[in-house]
């Protein structure tokens, strides 16, 4: 019963959120299109970070690490899909079949560069660790992100740089009754529903997903059935860096621009909706990704983008408070 | 040449020794019962040979080959699986998916419908239970399943870890006279148990560990008759 009352009450007050502002916009005369396009700008914001928050989630689920590095892989990800611009020479002259076919080869470069990337960092910083207390690995993650991060200065600078909007991300597609959908929009729903929708067939029913979900829930028990616990665990960095990957170039595209610094924030943002969701879970990450999208676009918009962080951090500590295992976490892990 | 050989293995978890030298045979076909008390290093025993805790000295021999330094998955694969202390089903699994599980290394199909319907044949109670969570069963029936998942890996050597633990002794009567059967369709057995007194019943050999040490080794029927055994293990 409290189980019910605290799930569907916080997904209530979040409801209310948009909510609150949709009829105080119809109160005033001015219609839902202002609403809706706070909705639409937050949903495409939101895919971004269910794509991070997925490789946060994979890899606590199965080794119960944070990852910290993983917002770096991102970033990671962005630099190679913008490096890979001037190496395929993509402009804003170019065609748009040109462009098309582009921006597919930069999109699988960048996601194997991010997933092999860390694929490595594993195992070279976590996996010595495996007996280890778990705050050795932690300390070790938050290393590699700072190696990260001044690869990422070597590589571009220290501060951020603009990089050519190759799809006019900002020109509006289309437009439904007053709300706008512009191509950058498109291109992150186009984009994360096929590659999350692609992840879960694999982990749910593919051989190696189960072997995922079986090292998960206990890697001793894996090892009995024969997996192999350390090709399962390379498997899951491998999946959570190819997402970063992808995320690395939608942001590129988004954003148009790029910055060392950027997989910090865009980690901090995704780990908390990873929380938010429920960490472990592949549905809570995405959902966590996609609230916090919309919270985020509709506090800039409506409440002034210097309260933002403190709104989404208070609606995760209200959601802590009354779920700790998050929005649709498990109630607690099996000891393993 | 037996089956399993295992001589005088030494294993340590950290700086602990836990086993001290053991030494011990199966021979194909046989049951064979391992018994002691908590921390005799039964359960220890049981995991050099599944590869989960190697042995630092000494060596296992299985048909022949060296296994002491094999990793688990390799071991599963030449024919020994487990079922662990503790059962350790994946609680948030089906009994069905379970199963599977234990076939991971097969490729083999017909063969594992086959073998899933010998599992079901065995224990009716986990083709009820087929769609339910293995963590909502009771004990029993999950040392049911962790028997059966072992079975799915169509092991020639079956490694079992107390199945009697914490199950009602009418059940304990039920998941023996399947153990049985087991050996009876040609898997060998190397089983291991606190509580001796079905054990002893179903094998015909047994080794008595005491401290990481084999402290005597008879047949079964010799051990259920040594007073010291009777004292210690056999409640009497």
């Amino acid at each position: 019963m409290w189980d019910f009352i605290s799930k569907y009450g916080l997904i209530a007050l979040l409801v209310a959120f948009p909510l609150t502002y949709a009829i105080i916009d119809v109160a005033g005369g001015e219609g839902l299109s202002r609403i809706g396009n706070n909705l639409v700008a937050g949903l495409s914001n939101g895919a971004i970070w269910a794509l991070i928050a997925l490789g946060y989630t994979l890899v606590y689920g199965i080794i119960e690490l944070i990852n910290f590095a993983h917002g770096e892989v991102f970033m990671i990800g962005s630099f190679t899909a913008f490096a890979l611009y001037s190496v395929l020479g993509l402009t804003l002259v170019t065609g748009p079949l040109g462009l098309v076919l582009g921006l597919l080869v930069v999109l699988v470069l960048s996601m194997l560069v991010s997933g092999s990337l860390n694929v490595m960092i594993e195992r070279v910083a976590y996996r010595p660790l495996r007996g280890a207390p778990k705050l050795a690995p932690l300390i070790t993650a938050v290393g590699v992100s700072f190696i990260l991060q001044n690869v990422g200065i070597l590589w571009f600078g220290s501060s951020q740089k603009g990089i050519p909007d190759l799809i006019r991300a900002q020109q509006e597609l289309f437009n439904i009754g007053g709300v706008e959908v512009s191509r950058a929009d498109v291109l992150a729903v186009v984009v994360t529903i096929p590659l999350v929708y692609l992840l879960t067939a694999f982990v749910n029913r593919s051989r190696l997903g189960k072997a995922m979900r079986a090292t998960a829930q206990d890697p001793e028990a894996a090892r009995l059935m024969g997996i192999n616990v350390d090709t399962t665990i390379s498997v899951t960095f491998l999946l959570g860096g190819l997402l970063a990957g992808a995320a690395g170039l939608i942001y590129a595209l988004y954003q148009t621009n790029v910055w060392y610094f950027q997989g910090f924030t865009a980690g901090l943002i995704a780990f908390t909706a990873a929380v938010m969701g429920g960490i472990g879970n592949l549905r809570g990450a995405v959902l966590g990704g996609l609230i916090i999208g919309i919270i985020q676009q509709i506090s800039d918009n409506r409440i002034g983008n210097e309260w933002t962080p403190a709104v989404v951090f208070a609606y995760l500590v209200l959601i802590m408070v009354f779920r700790p295992q998050g929005l649709i976490g498990e109630e607690t892990r099996e000891a393993g | 040449m037996a089956m399993l050989e295992v001589s005088d293995i030494h294993t340590f978890y950290g700086n602990i020794e836990a086993l001290k030298g053991v030494s011990l045979e199966v021979e194909e076909g046989e049951i064979v019962t391992l018994i002691g008390s908590n921390g005799a290093g039964k359960s220890t025993t049981l995991r050099s040979i599944s590869g989960l805790s190697p042995p630092r000295e000494g060596s296992i021999r299985f048909e022949g080959n060296e296994i002491g330094e094999t990793p688990p998955q390799a071991i599963v694969q030449l024919g020994i699986s487990q079922s662990p202390e503790g059962r350790k089903c994946f609680q948030r699994m089906t009994v069905r998916e379970n199963l599977e599980l234990g076939a991971y290394l097969r490729r083999d199909t017909s063969q594992i419908r086959d073998d899933l319907a010998r599992v079901y044949d065995l224990f009716p109670r986990l083709e009820e239970r087929e769609r339910q969570k293995a963590g909502t069963m009771s004990g029993g029936e999950q040392q049911m399943l962790a028997i059966g998942r072992a079975l799915m890996a169509q092991p020639r050597l079956l490694l079992l870890d107390e199945p009697s633990m914490g199950i009602a002794p009418v059940l304990v009567e039920r998941i023996y006279e399947t153990i049985e059967e087991i050996n009876r369709q040609g898997t060998t057995i190397l089983l291991v148990e606190q509580n001796a007194n079905f054990a002893l019943g179903v094998s015909k050999r047994g080794y008595v560990l005491e401290t990481g040490r084999v402290a005597l080794s008879d047949d079964s029927s010799a051990l259920r008759d040594n007073p010291d055994v009777q004292k210690a293990y056999l409640g009497g």
